[in-house]
């Protein structure tokens, strides 16, 4: 019996063995919990994306792709088990969906040289990639958030804002504290006053934040909120009557359930967002032909073209396009991690590519360099239209605050360096 | 047949007074140790140690912490996640302080501070009884979890308010940070374990551990028969707070590398290492690595079972898990109310008299 135990064991592990030629995708997602509403369009987009790739064009390069789903459920243990659980299957790339588990994780990726993208979110200074060698935060991070919503105040106000008062709403995380150093920047160089309301996990209280916002009079209110707390603090502003269109949350404030409970007193939210929306692109066909009529969808096949299952697909797209770099640059179709760093360094975004994949005008052109890992920073905004029920992309792709941005992240990355005792420098 | 006092023949005090009286049980103990030391750390890798045995090791300490305190002590307590953080955030600025200093003093340091604050609040417990103690250790959990973020200072000014752990050493092995090897972060938190274990079954067993049970099972009694309440109150809380500190700074620096308090010490956090001590076994130093491994391990098995093995999608996995666990709980706690531990006790006695049980 016992020789039969080894045996079995063997040749499990013999059949796992050319199962690692495939292009492992863990995708570390949470379909449970306060935050499922947003971890599952998400999840659903990316898996979605790497089954178009195997059922239209056989995989990528010629091998196909294997997603290996790891529910962490927001929480960063289960996080560190899901890692340590996928990383010896020859993991490429891990998109943890979470600021907490990304702050976890980028030590433990640079020591297993896995690269690690953070799409919007994570650490911002990764976008150091002198410092941050395999954590990537193309193309646009919460601190182009920042910058972005202030631009657009600006831009509403003719370029002064200067004495008005803008009040963040923010999720008392990691996650929610990142902008705060860049609004406070931008505050002093603006001349408008900045209020701070935490927010704790995971959301669902918010009375006496909004009481505070009707007492002080906020000319704007920004929300670096998820999950739950969307839903509830859109609630709360309709029950204040805080008018919407001074509202503007960062782009993962800004999707369809977030805005749906609240019914037509949501009518005029904004977002910023860093790629574009609806579902008004060539791949949806393809997505709709190969893997939902098939049956092969990861979720319910509702979700298509929403916001979330937007950015999920648009993060495995790019995922997909870095592996494609990195089999150009080392010639061979079948990459490992470290390969995979490679090409997501060599990354290039133009729109010729875009429009060949079916996404023209999807997301921003740009190229990844080892000194910057944060791509272009450019930053639209979009808005709630209730009784169509759609998002709008009201104001197009534009520039951030680079000084401000490029001063902070510089001082962040070192500080981060000198406690990590890391030589920053491209290798 | 194997399990017998027979024949076991006690010639000193010494002998007659040991933690493992028994020769099956004693030689049996001697084997968990000796695999743990010398086997384990040559097959280990990182899944099992990230994934299982950190967290289990970790998460023994605080129940054997929580134990003291609720299960001989009986003050019950619903702080530990804001007395984690305690260990962890005191930990974190003795790292970046003292960085030449060895890990081992650090994790004890960190240990100490927790115990005075532990004390601190543990205080009131010389008024107030009971379901009122609890809240007042609840007032305590928020308020600890309030204070690491809301003074900057606590996680040295950093913009995202998270602490993470540099790399730090014991005679020049790494302990902590990612390229820490995965048997010196077990050996590291084991030989904690070992000791605190050691150091609770020993405490528990004396004057004080006495002491303890004495006020727990009737305060009023013993404070006639001449226990000072205030002193086995208080060094119930600091032997409890020491422990649940040093478990608290293995959490941040050894298991996890970076935390954010909210997260990582919420109230969750304290009913968790409660239910551990529950469902192990109050007032029992087995019951709470029973219990530890219990709640610790049951979700990796069921996940594992469910995904890998079955291959169902992962959400669905994840509620069964929920509800598993919670039934499990009930079961256990209708069938066996004095946890694991009983289970264990009932099944030695039995094992004594197999197999002629007349």
């Amino acid at each position: 019996m016992k020789m039969k135990l080894t045996t079995l064991a063997l040749s499990a592990l013999m059949a796992a063995g050319p199962a690692m030629a495939d292009l492992v995708f863990p995708s570390l997602s949470y379909r449970t919990g306060p935050y499922a509403a947003g971890g599952i369009p998400f999840a659903d987009g990316y898996a979605d994306y790497f089954t178009l790739l195997n059922e239209r064009d056989g995989g990528i390069g010629g091998v196909m792709t294997k997603l290996i789903e790891c529910e962490t459920g927001y929480n960063t243990e289960k996080g560190v088990e899901c890692y340590e659980s996928t990383k010896g299957e020859g993991a490429l790339v891990y998109q943890p969906l979470s600021t907490g588990i990304t702050y976890q994780l980028i030590p433990k990726v640079t020591a297993d040289n896995i690269p690690m993208h953070t799409m919007g979110y994570g650490r911002t200074s990764a976008a150091n990639g002198e410092v941050f060698s395999n954590v990537f935060n193309y193309p646009a991070n919460y601190w182009n958030g920042a910058s972005g919503v202030v631009n657009y105040l600006l831009e509403l106000n003719d370029g002064d804002i200067k004495g008005k008062k803008l009040a963040l709403v923010y999720h008392n995380s990691a996650y929610g504290k990142e902008p705060i150093r860049t609004l406070e920047e931008l505050a002093e160089k603006h001349g408008f006053e900045l209020s701070l309301l935490p927010v704790d996990h995971p959301g669902q209280e918010q009375k006496s934040q909004w009481l505070q916002i009707r007492r002080e009079r906020p000319d704007y209110v920004t929300m670096w909120g998820w999950g739950v707390m969307n839903q509830v603090a859109i609630q709360e502003a309709a029950n204040i009557r805080f008018p919407m269109e001074n509202f503007i949350g960062v782009w993962w404030s800004g999707a369809e359930h977030d805005v749906m409970s609240a019914g037509d007193a949501a009518n005029g939210y904004k977002a910023v967002t860093f790629h574009n929306v609806g579902r008004d692109f060539p791949v949806f066909n393809h997505i709709q032909k190969y893997v939902v009529d098939t049956g092969k969808a990861a979720g319910a096949g509702d979700q298509i073209g929403t916001v979330l299952y937007n950015r999920g697909m648009y993060a495995a797209m790019l995922a997909a396009e870095a592996v494609k770099t990195a089999q150009g640059i080392h010639g061979t179709a079948d990459i490992d991690a470290a390969m995979m760093r490679d090409g997501m360094q060599a990354l290039e975004m133009n729109e010729a590519k875009m429009v060949d994949l079916g996404m023209p005008n999807f997301g921003p052109t740009f190229n990844v360099s080892c000194e910057n890992h944060g791509g272009p920073g450019l930053v639209g905004v979009t808005q709630w239209d209730a009784s169509s029920q759609t998002w709008s992309l009201i104001s197009d792709f534009k520039a951030t605050d680079g000084d401000v941005i490029g001063a902070l992240v510089a001082e962040d990355s070192s500080a981060y360096a000198a406690e990590n005792n890391i030589t920053s420098g491209c290798n | 047949m194997f399990y017998r006092e027979a024949g076991d023949f006690k010639t000193s005090y010494e002998q007659d007074s040991q933690t493992f009286p028994i020769k099956f049980d004693r030689f049996r103990y001697y084997a968990v140790l000796a695999i743990a030391f010398l086997v384990v750390p040559f097959v280990i890798n990182d899944y099992w140690a990230n994934a299982i045995l950190l967290p289990f090791l970790i998460y023994a300490i605080a129940a054997i912490g929580l134990n003291i305190l609720v299960g001989y002590a009986g003050q019950v307590s619903l702080g530990t996640g804001g007395f984690m953080a305690v260990g962890a955030y005191a930990c974190y600025k003795f790292m970046t302080m003292m960085p030449e200093v060895s890990m081992f003093v650090h994790v004890l340091l960190a240990g100490g501070m927790t115990a005075i604050v532990c004390v601190v609040f543990g205080l009131p417990s010389l008024r107030i009884k009971g379901f009122y103690l609890a809240v007042a250790t609840l007032a305590a959990q928020f308020f600890l979890v309030w204070l690491f973020n809301r003074v900057p200072w606590f996680y040295n000014y950093s913009a995202s308010g998270q602490i993470s752990a540099p790399e730090r050493d014991v005679f020049g092995i790494l302990i902590t940070g990612p390229n820490a090897p995965a048997w010196a972060t077990y050996m590291f938190s084991l030989i904690f374990l070992t000791l605190c274990a050691l150091i609770a079954r020993n405490l528990t067993r004396g004057t004080i551990g006495r002491s303890w049970m004495a006020i727990r099972d009737m305060d009023i009694a013993a404070e006639i028969i001449g226990v000072n309440p205030l002193k086995a109150k208080l060094t119930a809380f600091a032997v409890s707070g020491f422990f649940i500190g040093i478990s608290g700074a293995l959490f941040f620096s050894v298991y996890l590398g970076a935390v954010e308090v909210g997260e990582a010490f919420g109230i969750s956090k304290s009913f968790l290492v409660l239910f551990m001590v529950i469902i192990g076994g109050l007032g029992s130093i087995f019951g709470s690595f029973a219990g530890a491994a219990f709640l610790v391990l049951l979700p990796v098995v069921l996940k594992v079972v469910g995904v890998d093995v079955l291959g169902w999608p992962t959400d669905i996995v994840a509620h069964f898990q929920l509800v598993i666990v919670g039934a499990l709980i009930i079961v256990f706690l209708i069938a066996e109310p004095h946890g694991m531990a009983q289970l264990w006790r009932v099944a030695k006695e039995k094992l004594r008299l197999w197999p002629f049980p007349h």
